[in-house]
């Protein structure tokens, strides 16, 4: 437990103190040092825009996120479950998948307008097609000694749902239920390019566009990526809580 | 009386003849063997009895009436990796008693738990269980429902030597005790002398039955005595294997 603390703050503690050095020894004007993000990040609480712009983000990401999740979830069970619906449905989940949430952009603009609904679209997008796509192998790779167990013992379809198919298929689902939420909060920052003026991701353009403060660019660089480690920090406790593996 | 019966079963695969023409009647109570060579055929069969798989040709009918779908009277029994890794050993146990009132579930439950030896591991997951206890669980689960019929298809394969062998007399103990007819697919020659009133020997595929041995010997039975070797080394020349290494 000391050791799982200890040595990540360890390795933190280094690379600030390199990152310190590299800023003294370089003389750089424009690059901030670790105090001056620290001291923007400061003034940002002090003129009460942090609490907010992070509120902001993190009810985009929920929203997109949390919609993905309703969606993908049943598709992909549905899609497993049935073989020809996955069949007919994922050579078209295929061609979406590449495409870059970027990509959808302008048409997210034009759909939604300036609002919350196109960033949490973005975000709504890079998640779903991990999870559809993660539900629908999980169905498929279910044992089949589970099912015909299922059905021996007399288990009608709805029964044996609920009792065997759930079940099997939950362990694998949360693990990428878990990577899909790093994906969407990943595809924040890029989701906040457009449409608003709030949010994590808009205080990095913002920022740059407003002025070069190279501090506050870093400053939301980190916030992003000390959320993102708490985020899923709280998401593995919360899904290794089972005694059991699939 | 005849519990289960075969009549002239033929199972084709596209481009695969798997089973020719099988014919046989299993007593009720009787433990069979069905022997044969890796890939015979045994698990087709026996997915055929369960009522998983539908014959080409021919029927099985159990107390008369033909099999064409699973049923909780007659339980399939895999190697230990059946047991639901998401649930308890009692909540396992108890998987099949849906129809049953609380009450009568958890003495059924106590019951099976006390039969195969795992008192004390009610509220362990399988993970948490060694093979051979996974095992055993894997019987309760069916026991519980308590079938007339158990398919066991080659249940102790996974097993060490040593755990095999405690396993065989465990089921020969639930066996004598719960009077349950027993089709035991394995492709082990002793295992299936050890255990079995008849043992089948199946040919190579399409498998037929080649000959079916009668193990007159009672149990608990010794293995070195000397009808307990003679039937043995019949059935290995029987498959045409020379009993040296």
């Amino acid at each position: 437990m000391k050791q799982r603390i200890l040595l990540p703050l360890a390795t933190a503690a280094i690379l600030i103190g390199t990152w310190d050095l590299a800023v003294q020894l370089t003389g750089t004007e424009i690059f901030p040092s670790p105090p001056d993000v620290v001291r923007a990040l400061v003034t940002l609480v002090e003129r009460k825009v942090l609490w907010g712009y992070i509120g902001d983000s993190l009810l985009r990401v929920a929203g997109g996120y949390v919609t993905a999740v309703i969606i993908g979830v049943p598709l992909g069970l549905l899609f497993g479950w049935y073989p020809a619906l996955g069949r007919a449905a994922n050579p078209l989940i295929q061609m979406l998948r590449p495409i870059s949430p970027l990509a959808w952009m302008p048409l997210a603009v034009i759909w939604f307008g300036v609002s919350n609904i196109a960033p949490m679209f973005l975000i709504f997008l890079a998640s779903l097609f991990p999870i559809i796509v993660a539900s629908m192998h999980a169905v498929r790779n279910i044992p089949p000694m589970y099912l015909q167990a299922g059905r021996n013992f007399g288990l009608n379809t709805p029964q044996l749902l609920r009792r065997v198919v759930f079940p099997a298929v939950l362990p694998r689902i949360l693990v990428s239920l878990r990577i899909a939420f790093g994906v969407a909060w990943i595809v924040l920052v890029a989701s906040e390019m457009i449409a608003v003026d709030s949010g994590l991701g808009y205080l990095i353009i913002d920022a740059r566009n407003a002025g070069k403060r190279y501090d506050l660019v870093v400053g939301g660089m980190l916030l992003i990526g000390l959320i993102g480690l708490a985020l899923d920090s709280a998401f593995r406790l919360l899904t290794e809580e089972r005694r059991w593996s699939g | 009386m005849s519990k289960v019966q075969f009549n002239h079963l033929s199972m084709r695969f596209p481009g695969v003849e798997v089973l020719r023409d099988i014919s046989l009647d299993v007593r009720e109570g009787e433990f069979v063997c069905i022997l044969g060579p890796s890939g015979c055929g045994k698990t087709t069969l026996l997915n055929i009895v369960g009522g998983f798989l539908q014959p080409t040709e021919g029927e099985v009918t159990i107390d008369g009436v033909r099999v064409t779908q699973p049923d909780p009277r007659r339980i399939f029994v895999f190697q230990e990796r059946g047991v639901f890794p998401w649930l308890t050993v009692e909540q396992n146990i108890g998987f099949g008693l849906f129809k049953l009132t609380e009450e009568e579930k958890r003495a059924r439950i106590a019951h099976y738990v006390q039969l195969v030896g795992l008192v004390g591991f009610e509220r362990s997951y399988p993970r948490e269980l060694s093979g051979g206890m996974k095992q055993r669980l894997e019987v309760a689960r069916a026991l519980a429902v308590n079938p007339d019929v158990l398919y066991l298809d080659e249940p102790f394969g996974a097993l060490d030597s040593i755990t095999r062998l405690q396993m065989r007399r465990e089921l020969l103990r639930i066996w004598q005790a719960e009077k349950k007819t027993i089709l035991f697919v394995t492709h082990d020659i002793e295992e299936s002398v050890q255990l079995a009133d008849r043992v089948v020997v199946m040919s190579q595929r399409p498998a037929h039955i080649q000959r079916i041995v009668d193990i007159d010997i009672r149990h608990p039975r010794d293995l070195s005595a000397p009808r307990y070797i003679q039937l043995r080394d019949s059935i290995f020349a029987e498959i045409g294997l020379a009993h040296q290494v």
